[in-house]
């Protein structure tokens, strides 16, 4: 299906040499690969093509956004921040970042529903509405191939090394981790599916198996039903810590928002 | 491993085993153990066995493994391919594998099939319950042992 399966095993046996999302051979060959390369071809094309990223139609959605005012306020985003190719270029690949009002780290989403909030006297955005995940895009839009750089704020820290443990710890009905699949089986086939390394670097992306858009928490929260994991809520501090883990696992891998993925 | 080793594991794993009363392993450790008593003591029904193997929201196993099941596609190949496990392992040899394989390898994917507790955060649909009953995994114990070639 999706002619995925070619492309697997191609990086299966690339992946076989190596032990791990982290790897860096002896002669310093970093092995860590986006989603984006497990992917069958047509797949790979469709996200390549702006003209046929489906994604693309979140993008346009959030660049009106961006100029909409919003009431009460009246303010719209570009009042305070004007021109987003240049205010917002870079942001992204910083998340998830340290909030000096809410003092603990926020994903992008947070971030920008904390000027919904404070800056536009306005109720948050709900979670996975098509809203805030189009603001989210467009944003993230503006770091397109731009390195992922986690800020090396020391605050960050703890709740990092929170995100690693837990993606180390087995869990569900399955008791599987987040490491045995995409540390340990990355490149190996599970049913129907290729196992990537679990790099953020697309998101949100277009899934063709939801046929919408998703952030990164739904990602998440999808591979956790997988095992039979009761998911942590949207939000949930636990799912902030594994972001800040994934953004750490990938510094440095180009940011691809809008990505598309099978 | 040494034999010991092995024991003290097979000891823990078992003393861990509260919720469901497990029979107790055969003295061979080590890749031989096994659990040669049926959990139900009603022989297992191979046909049911091989459905429960090919379905992917009941036996899951075509997640991970391959098998001589050749009207489904998209096997897995996290695992040795199940072709030729009844002429490979006893019949409770299979079954402790079935029960849970973290016996025999601690760090194994493989999901302990007849195990309830111990898990972390498992989802409120499937709290308390084992993946399979005691009389599907004596049916997919039957189902693997047919596949002698
Ligand atoms: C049983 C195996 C398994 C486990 C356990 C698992 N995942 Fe996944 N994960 C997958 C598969 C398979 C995909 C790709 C699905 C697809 O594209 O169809 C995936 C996709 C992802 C992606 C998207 C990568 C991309 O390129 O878009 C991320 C991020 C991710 N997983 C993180 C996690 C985290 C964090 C955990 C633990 C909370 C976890 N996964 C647990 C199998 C697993
Ligand atoms: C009234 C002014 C104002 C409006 C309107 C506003 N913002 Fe902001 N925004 C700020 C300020 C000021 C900051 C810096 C942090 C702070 O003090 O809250 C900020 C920070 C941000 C950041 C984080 C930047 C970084 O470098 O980490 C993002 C992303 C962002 N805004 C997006 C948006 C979006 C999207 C909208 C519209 C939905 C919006 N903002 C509306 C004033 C505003
Ligand atoms: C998430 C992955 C996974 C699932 C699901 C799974 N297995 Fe396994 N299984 C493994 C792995 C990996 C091994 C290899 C030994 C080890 O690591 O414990 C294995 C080993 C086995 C063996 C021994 C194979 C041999 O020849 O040594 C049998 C038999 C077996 N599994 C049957 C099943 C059956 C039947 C199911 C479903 C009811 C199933 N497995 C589900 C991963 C899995």
């Amino acid at each position: 299906m999706r002619a995925a399966g070619h492309a697997g095993l191609i990086v299966l046996a690339f992946l076989a040499t190596s032990s791990g999302a982290f790897a860096q051979t002896p002669a310093g060959i970093d092995t860590r690969r986006s989603g984006s390369e497990f992917m069958g071809p047509s797949t790979q094309a469709m996200q390549k093509d702006d003209a046929l990223n489906p994604a693309m139609l979140w993008v346009k959605e959030g660049e009106s956004l961006w100029s909409q005012p919003v009431a009460p306020s009246g303010k719209a985003c570009v009042a305070c921040h004007a021109a987003a190719s240049s205010s917002m270029r870079g942001v992204a690949a910083r998340y998830p970042a340290f909030d000096e009002r809410l003092l603990r780290p926020v994903t992008l989403g947070q971030r920008i529903n904390q000027c919904r909030q404070h800056h536009q006297q306005s109720a948050p955005l709900r979670a996975e509405s098509q809203e805030l995940l189009s603001l989210e895009t467009y944003v993230a839009f503006q770091s397109r191939g731009l390195p992922l750089a986690p800020p090396a704020d020391e605050r960050l820290a703890p709740y990092r090394r929170q995100g690693e443990q837990r993606f180390m710890q087995r869990m569900g009905q399955l008791n599987l981790s987040c490491a045995q699949c995409h540390d340990n089986h990355a490149g190996g086939r599970l049913g129907s599916s290729v196992i990537p390394q679990a790099h953020p670097t697309g998101y949100p992306v277009y899934r063709l198996e939801w046929q919408a858009l998703g952030s990164l928490q739904r990602r998440l929260r999808g591979c956790m039903s997988g095992v039979r994991a009761e998911p942590f809520a949207y939000g949930a501090q636990e799912l902030v810590e594994l972001e800040l883990y994934l953004a750490a696992r990938a510094k440095g891998l180009p940011g691809e928002t809008p990505g598309v993925r099978p | 491993m040494t034999q010991r080793a092995w024991a003290a594991a097979l000891v823990q794993s078992l003393a861990a085993a509260t919720l469901l009363l497990l029979p107790a392993v055969s003295p061979a450790q080590g890749p031989a153990a096994a659990l040669p008593d049926s959990l139900t003591g009603v022989p297992g029904d191979a046909a049911r066995g091989r459905a429960i193997v090919a379905n992917r929201q009941t036996g899951l196993c075509l997640l991970c493994h391959a098998g001589p099941l050749p009207e489904e596609r998209f096997q897995g190949n996290l695992a040795p391919d199940l072709t030729g496990t009844g002429a490979r392992w006893s019949e409770g040899q299979l079954r402790l594998r079935m029960v849970d394989a973290r016996r025999l390898n601690p760090q194994t994917i493989m999901p302990a099939y007849y195990q309830a507790d111990g898990l972390n955060r498992v989802g409120a649909a499937w709290q308390g319950q084992p993946l399979l009953a005691a009389q599907q995994i004596e049916d997919v114990v039957a189902f693997l042992r047919t596949l002698r070639d």
